[in-house]
């Protein structure tokens, strides 16, 4: 007769199910087999007496305390991104953005209305449009990449309020960069899908990083160069923007 | 009435973070045994009840409602106390602590001496010698047997929590328990 191995035992005496035998059965009808559930059992029940310091009265309400004043300054940090992400500048850009992106997909789904409106945007003010609006999104990518790529922290690295950022910056991205491939703007369409990419990496890699894990996003965003190429787009886009204010304004003199 | 974990979760995330007071003091008492048996010291369980709850505060938009809060929450007070114990253990093997070793030595003679279970119950020795005995297991090996043992969490689901295989996690608690027996040999005898 095969005997319970301790594995067994030890399945048996958490509830588990106890694969390929019936150990019920057989501990029923053997001694042996009972006798080492028996000292198993006397170990395990031992570590029952591990005593837990009980907590002080008000527990609950100190732990509140100390927990709430690191929820604030995460409050305060969310609510200065926002007002930033949707400024009132953003809303207006938003709105045009989405009247830009609905003409290039949704041409003729949408209401003749609608497609007049689209239609009375020049192609300048198109661009122009997208250009502010891909600049502001490539500035606040650059802040979270430096921010990581800068972090000197020793030991574990805490990274999930930039992830929350990361994966807002996702979203706004795609709709760039579909955008910018319809506009036929090639360095910008691929700046942005690179950016993706590593954008997509911070978000859904673990949040708290041991030293390597860490280091490894940060050869990462550095082996992509994608801080420089952020700086390259983003002035070139800044150099376009100047370029048609001063056109702008040398006309209306 | 009692507001429900739920309901003060939809009232963190329709913007109101002073709901969130609701979800701390109903399971921080349950937080800190649980970190407490994870880390085997007051005041790392306390640091990792914190920073659990800091942590399920910024990760909320993640939770998807399909666990409890409670079951969630205690994960990621699993994980939080699994990271702590894994960058503690890097850092004894950078500079090993002799006073540990000694320690548990003094506490099993102390124990063998007069290994009487009445005595023993609720004595320091045998306190000291079970903390010495947690602390010999992996990070990974403590986690599942804190897990399977006190929170009564099935292998299928510490597999879950812990984003392992159920063979990991089974093999994980067989480890355990093998280096358990052997370190509680001196109170407990041989295996039999
Ligand atoms: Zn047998």
């Amino acid at each position: 007769m095969k005997h319970l191995s301790e594995d067994d035992l030890v399945l048996y005496y958490y509830g588990e199910r106890v694969p390929g035998v019936s150990a019920e059965e057989h501990l029923g009808s053997c001694a042996a087999c009972r006798t080492s559930l028996e000292s198993l059992r006397q170990t395990l029940d031992a570590m029952n007496s591990l005593a837990v310091p009980e907590p002080v009265e008000n527990y609950e309400t100190r732990v509140w305390q100390r927990v709430y004043p690191a929820i604030e300054a995460v409050e305060i940090r969310r609510r200065r991104w926002f007002d930033w992400m949707f400024g009132q500048r953003k809303w207006v850009l938003a709105g045009a953005m989405a009247l830009i992106v609905m003409g290039a997909f949704m041409a003729g789904r949408i209401s003749q209305k609608s497609q007049l409106k689209v239609a009375a945007l020049s192609g300048q003010v198109r661009e122009r449009i997208l250009m502010v609006a891909v600049g502001e999104h490539l500035e606040r990518s650059q802040m979270i990449l430096i921010e990581l790529a800068n972090n000197e922290t020793k030991g574990l690295v805490d990274i999930s309020e930039q992830q929350v950022l990361a994966e807002d910056l996702v979203n706004e991205n795609r709709l760039y960069r579909q955008v910018a491939l319809k506009s036929g703007d090639k360095s910008v369409s691929n700046l942005l899908d690179e950016l993706e990419r590593v954008l997509l990496d911070i978000a859904h890699s673990p949040s708290k990083l041991d030293s390597a894990e860490f280091d490894d996003i940060r050869r990462r965003i550095e082996a992509e160069g994608i801080l420089f190429k952020i700086r390259v787009v983003g002035s070139n886009l800044k150099a376009r923007e100047r370029g048609r204010v001063r056109q702008g304004q040398s006309k209306s003199l | 009435m009692e507001q429900s974990d739920a309901t003060a979760v939809a009232q963190v995330r329709a913007g109101n973070p002073d709901a969130f007071r609701v979800l701390v003091e109903r399971h921080s008492r349950h937080v800190f045994r649980l970190t407490f048996r994870m880390t085997g010291n007051e005041h790392d369980a306390e640091d990792m009840v914190q920073e659990t709850f800091l942590r399920a505060y910024r990760q909320l938009h993640r939770f998807d409602g399909r666990a409890s809060f409670g079951t969630w929450v205690y994960r990621i007070a699993t994980n939080c106390s699994l990271d702590l114990i894994r960058a503690r253990k890097r850092r004894e093997v950078q500079q090993p602590q002799v006073a540990d070793e000694e320690g548990k030595e003094m506490a099993a003679a102390a124990v063998a001496n007069d290994p009487t279970p009445e005595r023993l119950a609720y004595s320091g020795e045998l306190q000291e010698l079970l903390r010495a005995a947690l602390e010999q297991l992996s990070p990974m090996e403590r986690t599942a047997f804190v897990l399977r043992h006190y929170e009564g969490m099935c292998i299928e689901d510490i597999s879950r929590a812990l984003g392992v295989h159920a063979g990991a996690a089974k093999h994980s608690v067989f480890r355990a328990v093998q280096k358990l027996r052997r370190a509680l040999e001196p109170v407990m005898g041989p295996a039999k």
